[in-house]
């Protein structure tokens, strides 16, 4: 990138911190689409989806904004909590790979229940990043409401919605993959 | 979700951003402070011969090492909190205080006789000095990972134990004011293993804390 598009890059995040909604719809924009050239450009094997390192990153941005020194440059900070978020995303393929050889050994030890056990659920949860974890278990497995999470965790309840509909849709994705084995 | 749609879902929320970590830093910093005062002259106190001992260099050199401690880490541990830093020199920092007080345990070596090392060193406040260090370094140490926590650190451990030699720092510097033990000899030891108690927990704390 051109010295001259970092400080209007740096003004747009300047501007959407001081609350400038078209200033920071623009600004996302633009970071999507470098973290998704740095994404690609990172990720060489497959069981991982760059789009889904661009969304972390995103909700990283929006959560963590606070933590840009307004007189920084806006590039490294970016890159770095890409660069964060991209080690996580290895760091969850890793886990899930041991996971689902864990859930077979299980099956072949013990009877198949109709019902997700605690120990599934468990297991399911491990597989999200920290942040949906943590919604998700706080609304799904403790029952609380979405704004009662957004206060717990100091989240933002468009954030907390966003974190819980983006960990369902990957426990699904898993668990409809097992079942499909069994079948 | 798509991302665009999940872009105008962030940027209608633009408004209501979280203060700037520079200033819950500085923050931070004042309520810790606060906390460990309140723990060191409700458990401890002053030493009852302050005044004659604030002319002694050794009771002086002890703060003078754990301010330093405590300032390299505090600038060290905010440089760690916010992602695309350069670390490298904060990291650095940290020697400063390591270094003084290695000098000053030299100078000592030359000043006593060698067969007053080993019962300098070990003092007579060995068991108070781990105990109350620690203790009045907690509250520091809670205060400084709830921080962590609101930063975003690239590596939440690192960030953890350097918060801990802050937490020991300060809490060093009240606890220098109640102990009769000045001897740098005895301040390597025992103030270094207490400091590393916090540090140590600031690590494990913060891997689980302050992941974000």
């Amino acid at each position: 990138m051109e010295r001259r598009d970092e400080a209007e890059f740096a003004r747009l995040l300047r501007a959407a911190i001081a609350g400038d909604e078209k200033a920071y719809g623009e600004f996302l924009q633009h970071a999507a689409f470098l973290v998704r050239a740095f994404a690609r450009r990172k990720i060489m094997q497959g069981g991982i989806d760059p789009e889904d390192v661009v969304q972390e990153t995103l909700l990283a941005i929006h959560l963590k904004r606070h933590t840009w020194r307004q007189d920084a440059p806006v590039l490294p900070w970016l890159l770095a909590i890409a660069k964060y978020k991209l080690i996580d995303a290895f760091r969850h393929r890793g886990r899930r790979v041991e996971i689902e050889i864990g859930e077979i050994a299980g099956t072949f030890a013990g009877p198949i229940s109709e019902t997700a056990s605690n120990r599934e659920i468990g297991h399911a949860l491990a597989t999200l990043a920290p942040g949906q974890r943590l919604v998700v278990a706080a609304i799904s497995v403790d029952g609380r409401s979405i704004s009662e999470t957004a206060k717990w965790l100091g989240m933002s309840e468009t954030a907390v919605r966003v974190a819980f509909h983006r960990g369902i849709a990957a426990i699904t994705q898993q668990f409809g993959r097992k079942q499909n084995g069994y079948k | 979700m798509d991302t665009s749609e999940l872009i105008k879902t962030l940027a209608s929320h633009s408004k209501g951003t979280a203060r700037p970590l520079s200033t819950v830093w500085l923050w931070a910093a004042g309520m810790s402070i606060a906390i460990a005062a309140l723990v060191f002259f409700t458990v401890l106190g002053l030493r009852s011969d302050i005044t004659s001992a604030l002319e002694t260099p050794r009771f002086l050199h002890k703060f003078l090492v754990a301010a330093v401690l405590a300032v390299s880490a505090f600038v060290c541990v905010r440089t760690l909190s916010r992602p695309g830093e350069n670390r490298r020199n904060a990291i650095l920092s940290l020697a400063i205080a390591p270094a003084l007080l290695a000098m000053a345990v030299a100078a000592e070596l030359f000043a006593l006789p060698s067969d007053a090392w080993a019962a300098t060193m070990i003092g007579r406040n060995s068991v108070v000095c781990l105990t109350y260090i620690t203790i009045i370094g907690l509250g520091p140490l809670a205060v400084f990972l709830w921080t962590l926590r609101y930063s975003a650190p690239m590596n939440p451990a690192l960030a953890g134990s350097v918060a801990g030699l802050l937490a020991g720092g300060i809490a060093a510097s009240f606890y220098a004011a109640h102990c009769t033990d000045d001897s740098p000899l005895f301040v390597a030891m025992w103030y270094t293993i207490a400091i590393a108690i916090l540090a140590t927990l600031g690590a494990a704390a913060a891997s689980r804390l302050a992941r974000w």
